[in-house]
């Protein structure tokens, strides 16, 4: 596909790095050359220096032929009319940016007068993520599928779990099979098991299944889940505004810490039921001054990395149950990993994933969109959720009897309000959501998941 | 530095170069004079050699800028000396600098020879020349790409070492498919020019010849009197329509083919070239005419040609020059510094850089006049970034800087000012002619084994646009830690 992106900052240069590796044309158009140049001379994209509102610069770009618009630029006004623009020109799609909270409450409204195909709210988004990690402290992260009705929960094996050097099937006979553990990330690889594989300690494990079963495999293999009652916030940003909505929802209670005073009233104003606190989050006597080592969670999400890493290593000092830190910058998570905190979020890798997962529906020769799409551990592994056609070509039939390539996993199938964890006597019907879990491989269609040459 | 992958594209590079010779094979196994063993050797040693440098274990695929020079100047450096392998074996020019020379001249699109009997060659031979400047018009490294898998981004590195102007870029968003774009408009309209050159009677072993001399704006012939030896006004006419498409911007094509007219028609590079072709022209005419040709229309037919030939750095001739008034020569050797448009097959300093060059004069003359005023350089509507502006200065100097080198030790041969200084800038802007002995009428056969090797030199230098060729010699280039 034709793709143009508008905007060359984090969440641009993200989203062009990885539609571009999955073979789209990419144009990137931004107004700061030296941006442009790090995408130029680092991927196989195409740059254009100018304003992406701009009807000129836009035909530049080849906007007739483009199949989709992804306008990421920093502010939302010029998001919006960008794809307004667009759409008039005869893009496809469009997908925009908007992340002011005064705007995401008329979101329904503004996609409609506005012809947008997505909204993009990364803040939002991480609010939602951080929250989810919440809800449930023992996990790395947590991913939703099916609406909600089916989880992904990856979890660091310690030595104190009864799952420690088991085999998989041993460990599915003795505690539950309506659970799966679908990927372990090992060192700095994701292998996808099957039966045969034995767990370690430091494996981190990619539970799937039903929220509350994947709740109760957690203490069954002696997981201690403490309900967190009040969360820690440094950084006041938009962030912090929709993670306290999402908190406050789940009678959580509240502290922010902003180093601003007049973003402080600000707050005060938008989250009245939150403890609104001026000061530095990175100060150690402040911390302590709230009794921040009393907290459930501590939740680190200033704009810079530095001070996020800091307070979250504090935090962990002084013994804080659960402790996220946010981070922009990509290429450090695994050495963040090593430090301890417990889950890190970035809400580019959030961002690009959602979009990612759009632009794959868009693809999709059935037209099926795809419902969810997560990636585990940078790119070496995805978790996918697709919804199964009319085609007869994996329908009714057992799955001992298609051929699956190499490499892909179905962890799970949602018939209605059912799970099904996968055997071989299991089918998929149609309308289906079947979850994968895929490794090395770019899938946006079920018809993609069977070996047809062995086949016959 | 990433050595093992700069080899790596080598072995490519030479595996490509071996494919190239399969054109000259098949046509010395039709005429059959000799020559098909030392392609058949060549293609070989080229296949065995690129074979087993492809077959090198990378540690990693990357490749940054310093790397992609490295890829192109030593590219082209093994490229002509492996080139020059089928003049040595068959014997056609027996000495190694000259077949060097020869070489050189052909890839880098040049057309100076030293070869003084060109019709007594074997045609497989005099073939390969030919095509050896097809090749080198459009680029090794740029065929390259297009046509091997596996094209990573960075590779646009090698790119923008490659292709001619101050700012080579893309114009789709792959540089594979940009690449395949480029090739695919060079192939079309070199084909176009053959089928023009058959229905003038030209047979078609010449029509290749002159049409991959004239799509590289190369200048080889297979006649010793170049497209004089055909006397016909339509041929001539032709080839002089074909110089002028192929020194156009191969980018202005790819914008008329999507339907920008417009903006080809406004593009200010193209109003230059094209300004500074009639006008060369039209005071070349007013000078010749009574003096040298007795009638308007032979004196349009010959000036046209040659001031065609000149600008776009083909080399190719249908009168000799040398015999010219001082005004005329003057002003064709200042067209050899210009060169055509940036990003065509053309050599030389290219007219967007000139245009440049007068838009800074322009813009220093206001700031005496306006000292606080703020000027920008602009083309096309756009502002030039200053980074490019001083690019282009530093690009001026350094043009003049190699030519001055160049010609004080091609100077030592002892020959005349005017033909040192030419030969001098026929080389490094590959055009192949220049004034004195090295006219129309001559060739470099007589200039000294260094002198030739320096003239090899700054044909690849020219071709490359300096800065590639200038790396190597850097020390720190080669360090595997620069610092």
């Amino acid at each position: 596909m034709n793709i143009i992106i508008v905007g060359d900052g984090k969440i641009g240069y993200s989203l062009a790095e990885n539609l571009s590796r999955e073979n789209h044309n990419v144009t990137i158009i931004d107004k700061d050359s030296e941006a442009l140049r790090k995408a130029e001379e680092n991927l196989d994209v195409m740059c254009i220096k100018g304003n992406g509102v701009s009807t000129k610069i836009l035909m530049e770009a080849g906007v007739k032929d483009s199949d989709l618009i992804i306008a990421a630029t920093a502010s939302d006004e010029i998001n919006m009319v960008c794809c307004l623009t667009a759409k008039m020109l005869g893009v496809e799609h469009t997908i925009a940016r908007i992340r002011d909270p005064e705007y995401a409450n008329e979101l329904s409204l503004l996609k409609k007068e506005l012809g947008l195909d997505m909204v993009i709210n990364p803040e939002q988004a991480t609010g939602r993520e951080i929250a989810r990690l919440i809800k449930f402290p023992p996990a790395i992260n947590v991913e939703m599928f099916a609406k909600g009705r089916v989880e992904m929960v990856e979890i660091n094996v310690t030595k104190s779990m009864a799952i420690v050097d088991m085999h998989l099937k041993d460990i599915a006979k003795r505690f539950s099979s309506s659970v799966l553990i679908g990927a372990v990330h090992r060192g700095d690889q994701v292998i996808i098991p099957d039966g045969e594989f034995k767990i370690k300690e430091n494996d981190s494990i990619y539970i799937i299944g039903q929220p509350s079963k994947v709740y109760d495999f957690c203490t069954l293999i002696g997981i201690y889940i403490q309900k967190i009652s009040n969360v820690m916030i440094m950084g006041g940003g938009r962030i912090a505004y929709y993670l306290t909505k999402y908190l406050e929802e789940m009678n959580i209670k509240v502290k922010i810490i902003e180093i601003d005073r007049v973003r402080c009233m600000e707050l005060t104003e938008l989250l009245p039921h939150a403890l609104i606190i001026y000061g530095d989050g990175t100060d150690e006597e402040l911390l302590i001054s709230e009794n921040f080592n009393e907290m459930g969670a501590f939740v680190a999400i200033t704009g810079r990395d530095e001070d996020n890493l800091i307070s979250a290593l504090l935090a962990k000092h002084h013994q804080v149950g659960k402790v996220i830190a946010k981070i922009n910058k990509l290429n450090h998570t695994d050495i963040i990993k090593s430090l301890g905190i417990d889950s890190v979020v970035n809400p580019q890798l959030i961002t690009v994933n959602y979009i990612l997962q759009y632009v794959r529906g868009l693809q999709n020769a059935m037209g099926n969109s795809i419902n969810a799409l997560y990636r585990i551990v940078g790119n070496q592994a995805e978790a996918i959720e697709l919804t199964a056609g009319n085609s007869a070509k994996y329908t009714d039939i057992p799955l001992k009897k298609l051929n699956i390539k190499k490499g892909i996993l179905l962890a799970a199938i949602v018939r209605k309000n059912t799970i099904i964890i996968p055997h071989g006597n299991d089918v998929i019907k149609p309308g289906d959501n079947v979850i994968l879990i895929t490794k090395d491989k770019i899938i946006n269609d079920l018809d993609n998941i069977i070996n047809w040459e062995s086949n016959r | 530095m990433n050595y093992r992958m700069i080899f790596k594209s080598l072995g490519s590079v030479l595996c490509i170069e071996a494919v190239c010779m399969v054109p000259s094979l098949l046509v010395s196994i039709i005429y059959s004079q000799g020559d098909t063993i030392s392609f058949l050797l060549s293609i070989m040693i080229l296949v065995s050699l690129g074979l087993g440098l492809r077959r090198i274990k990378t540690i990693t695929n990357n490749i940054y800028a310093r790397d992609g020079f490295a890829i192109v100047a030593l590219g082209w450096l093994s490229v002509s000396i492996f080139g020059a392998l089928p003049f040595l074996i068959s014997g056609a020019v027996p000495s190694v600098i000259d077949a060097l020379f020869e070489s050189a001249s052909a890839f880098s699109t040049t057309g100076a020879s030293i070869i003084r009997e060109i019709e007594g060659l074997p045609k497989g031979i005099v073939f390969w020349r030919s095509f050896a400047h097809w090749m080198g018009g459009m680029g090794v490294l740029v065929l390259m790409i297009a046509i091997l898998p596996s094209v990573k981004a960075n590779t646009l590195h090698i790119m923008k070492a490659e292709s001619p102007g101050p700012d080579p870029g893309k114009f789709v968003p792959r540089i594979k498919q940009t690449a395949k774009i480029l090739y695919t408009i060079y192939v079309i309209l070199t084909a176009v020019q053959v089928i023009f050159l058959l229905v003038g009677g030209m047979p078609l072993y010449d029509s290749l010849i002159h049409a991959f001399g004239t799509a590289s704006t190369g200048g080889f012939s297979n006649r010793n009197a170049s497209v004089g030896a055909y006397g016909s006004v339509y041929i001539e006419t032709i080839i002089t329509i074909f110089m002028l498409l192929f020194g156009v911007n191969f980018s202005l094509y790819y914008a008329f083919l999507k339907g920008n007219i417009k903006s080809v028609l406004r593009d200010e590079e193209l109003r230059f070239y094209l300004g500074t072709v009639m006008i060369a022209i039209l005071l070349i005419v007013f000078n010749t005419y009574g003096s040298v040709f007795q009638s308007l229309g032979e004196s349009i037919r010959y000036t046209s040609f040659q001031v065609s030939s000149i600008i776009t750095t083909t080399g190719y001739a249908t009168a000799d020059f040398t015999l010219w008034p001082a005004f005329s020569q003057a002003l064709l050797v200042i067209l050899m510094f210009i060169g055509a448009s940036a990003g065509s097959t053309a050599g030389g300093m290219k007219c967007i850089r000139i245009l440049l060059l007068f838009k800074i004069i322009k813009r220093e003359v206001i700031k005496i006049i306006h000292p606080r005023s703020v000027q920008t350089v602009k083309i096309n509507g756009r502002i030039v970034e200053e980074e490019i502006l001083s690019g282009i200065m530093t690009f001026f100097f350094a043009y003049i800087a190699v030519f001055t080198a160049s010609v004080i030790i091609v100077s030592l041969d002892n020959k005349d000012l005017v033909s040192t200084a030419t030969a001098v800038i026929a080389c490094l802007s590959n055009i192949g002619p220049g004034l004195g002995i090295v006219g129309p009428a001559g060739n470099f056969a007589d200039f000294s084994l260094t002198s030739k090797a320096v003239l090899s030199l700054c044909m690849i230098i020219g071709r490359l646009e300096i800065y590639p060729i200038l790396l190597l010699f850097a020390p720190t280039f080669w360090k595997r830690v620069n610092m």
